[in-house]
């Protein structure tokens, strides 16, 4: 390991990439800026609403560039592959969230809830009889917590428009 | 006294009292568990607030940020794993002092220097407010922008090792914060005609992503830990003596943390970092430090806790967040019409104060809590990394969608997520991208206002608190510079160091002579190989 690689702030494995995607990403906001935001006539300089994007995607490329510039190592290599691929896999969860997301509108919170997070302890790995007790006591108390007790705003599902009158009333307003 | 008397009357309330105890129990909680922290926290507990009375949901929260580094110290002492990042400095000390079996000692100390730090912060504060009433009307649009623009600066500077990409991610944050309708003129920036756009990005919606889905993503990913607790026996009381036998570390520590709090973008690490260089620098017994010295871990904890009460300075008296967590708290202000600023401080006064009382309050239900219950917290120490995930990606739906019952927020604050997720895998910092959000509108707002009475450039630093602050700028920039300067001869250093062959004048000569030599030996074999190429090798074969 060299010097620069030694006195490096974190580990070295996938910054070359993220440096390349964040200044590739601010020379194309950078291109967009004449597009993207306005000149008005008769107006001073810093009021301009193309000043501060201009300020900020000008720092954005100077500041990234120079990060890349001063990146110990710049060639690609094996752990930078590695690196690379659990960012890819960490794509999972975020399907799991938006799946969570959009099937609360449908089931309701608290049947979503009780499902979901039994089921995400499973995936993980936690399988037995004590995880899948807990979970399912977890995902109770986070529904009557926030939606029971504090009042936060999650819709009703559109399930529950099949439940009686009474009940109906009941799970779109608590549960 | 009426200010007093008044602040007391705003925090007489039933739903105040249970805000404060949820506050400081939860934030224990909270801060115990390491993986969690009071950001994460906090960005998911923000939308439940909303709905609160400001004070209510202001002591909630700030009670997870008060008492959150209180239950930090659990895990550093025990597991030598910090509870929250500040805690970081109390394994240096409090690890030693449990392997040498000495726990509870370490955990009674812990818990007092904190405790020290909250209260001594919280009376500075309150006796310091009526000066700041008088100081705060004199900052004016300039200054204000002036103000920010240090704090930015500040936050970028204190980021040692990583300051170009703070930079950057501080110019990305000014740019999310452009994004949408201009307020002024009316016309898109950044847009790209979609409509989702067009009402800008949320900060809360970020936040969440940065924050907390980032950290869901983290730990399911990563690996669950084994962990090993230790008993504990006895009572925490002798901490308190042992504190009182140490008033200069815990004063000269408590002070660090107020003025360090207080400069937006500083905050608890310098502080750390100062009271601890100061206590080993002082100590009878520098050799103990890092090795379980009892100096040590008060100059760490003191000064940690000594930061919260004092970063709401610049937040309520400017309108200007220090870092990420009173970041979050201004949108609380925000949604009730609160506007933090000098105006607050000169029309509001027993508000301001009601808060610093109850960080008072909420120190002291700390400390009774902490003292009473210590052993049954150390049991949430023990829950797996990868469940908490799960926990925290389910708590942070909440927070998200709870927001405008939006899905568009929710894949937003997903791509935020895993943007957050690869920072953290790459140790980068995501604070400079929500303070460059925050700190990008104020600056943009109070510049245009600032410029519009300006005829020459000097014009804008003409009064002397502008003045102040463009000097400390440029103080701030040439100290960074220098660092630079000196961090390059170090490394330079470092690298003539490692090297195994003989650095003198005569052998370098040599090497170079020997390299002159060899390069022009090439050349002229080339020359050579070129008008009377080898009749054996490769190219004869053909």
């Amino acid at each position: 390991m060299s010097v620069e690689e030694h006195r490096f702030k974190g580990p070295i494995r996938g910054q070359i990439l993220f440096a390349i995607v964040f200044l590739a990403a601010s020379v194309w906001l950078l291109s967009q800026l004449g597009a993207e935001t306005k000149w008005v006539k008769r107006t001073k300089f810093f009021a301009q609403p193309r000043f501060w994007p201009a300020v900020a995607v000008s720092g954005m490329v100077l500041f990234g560039g120079l990060h890349l510039w001063k990146l110990p190592r710049k060639r690609m290599v094996k752990p930078d592959f590695v690196e690379w691929k659990i960012w890819f896999f960490g794509i999972e969860w975020v399907l799991w969230f938006l799946a969570y997301v959009w099937i609360v509108p449908l089931l309701g919170y608290l049947p979503t809830t009780v499902i979901f997070v039994p089921l995400m302890a499973w995936r993980i790995g936690y399988r037995d009889r004590r995880w899948m007790a807990i979970s399912v006591g977890f995902a109770v108390a986070v529904v009557l917590l926030f939606k029971t007790f504090l009042h936060v705003k999650i819709p009703g599902g559109a399930v529950y428009e099949y439940l009686p009158s009474g009940l109906r009333s009941f799970f779109l307003l608590y549960l | 006294m009426d200010t007093l008397l008044a602040a007391f009357s705003i925090l007489d309330r039933w739903d105040v009292f249970l805000a404060l105890l949820v506050g400081s129990i939860g934030g224990v909680l909270i801060g115990a568990i390491p993986g969690v922290g009071p950001a994460v926290a906090i960005a998911i507990l923000l939308p439940a607030t909303f709905s609160m009375d400001p004070i209510v949901g202001l002591t909630v929260l700030l009670g997870i940020y008060g008492s959150s580094m209180y239950g930090g110290s659990i895990p550093a002492i025990l597991i030598n794993t910090p509870g929250t990042a500040v805690n970081a400095l109390t394994t240096y000390d409090g690890f030693p002092m449990t392997t040498r079996g000495e726990a509870r000692r370490a955990l009674s100390l812990a818990y007092s220097s904190s405790f020290f730090g909250g209260i001594f912060s919280v009376i500075c504060l309150v006796l310091f407010a009526p000066v700041l009433a008088k100081v705060a009307p004199m900052f004016g649009s300039r200054e204000i922008f002036l103000a920010a623009l240090l704090g930015i600066i500040l936050v970028v500077v204190a980021h040692r090792g990583q300051s170009l990409i703070a930079a950057a991610l501080a110019c990305f944050g000014i740019l999310l914060n452009t994004v949408g309708l201009e307020p002024v003129k009316y016309s898109k920036r950044y847009t790209f005609e979609q409509s989702w756009l067009s009402s800008g990005v949320d900060l809360i919606v970020v936040v969440l992503g940065l924050f907390a889905l980032s950290q869901a993503f983290y730990l399911l990913q990563g690996e669950d830990e084994k962990i090993r607790t230790t008993k504990l026996r006895g009572g925490l009381f002798q901490g308190l003596r042992e504190l009182g036998r140490h008033p200069r570390v815990a004063g000269v520590s408590a002070s660090f943390g107020v003025v360090m709090g207080m400069i937006p973008g500083v905050g608890e690490f310098t502080a750390q970092f100062l009271s601890y260089t100061y206590a080993r620098r002082t100590s009878k017994r520098p050799e103990d430090f890092g090795n379980g010295s009892s100096e040590g871990l008060i100059a760490a904890e003191t000064a940690n806790n000594a930061v919260p009460a004092a970063a709401m300075v610049p937040l309520l008296a400017l309108g200007i967040p220090g870092e990420a967590l009173t970041a979050m708290m201004l949108s609380v202000f925000y949604v009730h019409n609160v506007v933090p600023g000098p105006q607050l401080f000169q029309n509001d006064m027993p508000f301001v104060v009601a808060l610093y009382l109850a960080l008072l309050i909420l120190n002291v239900l700390v400390l009774i809590f902490l003292l009473f219950a210590t052993n049954g917290l150390i049991k949430v120490v023990k829950i797996p990394n990868r469940f908490l995930g799960v926990g925290i990606l389910t708590l942070s739906f909440v927070g998200v969608y709870s927001l405008r019952n939006s899905f568009t927020d929710c894949l937003i604050a997903a791509c935020f997520g895993i943007f957050g997720f690869v920072l953290k895998r790459l140790s980068l910092p995501a604070v400079p991208i929500v303070l460059g959000m925050v700190l990008g509108g104020i600056m943009e707002v109070k510049l245009r206002a600032g410029m519009a009475r300006v005829k020459q450039p000097w014009d804008f630093i003409d009064r002397p608190i502008a003045f102040i602050l463009f000097v400390m700028i440029l103080g701030v920039l040439a100290l960074h510079i220098r660092y630079v300067l000196l961090e390059r001869r170090a490394a330079k250093e470092e690298e003539w160091s490692a090297k195994k062959t003989s650095t003198g004048f005569g052998m370098q000569m040599f090497r170079r002579r020997s390299f002159l030599s060899e390069e022009r030996g090439k050349r002229v074999r080339e020359k050579r190989s070129k008008y009377s190429p080898r009749s054996t090798g490769p190219r004869s074969r053909h």
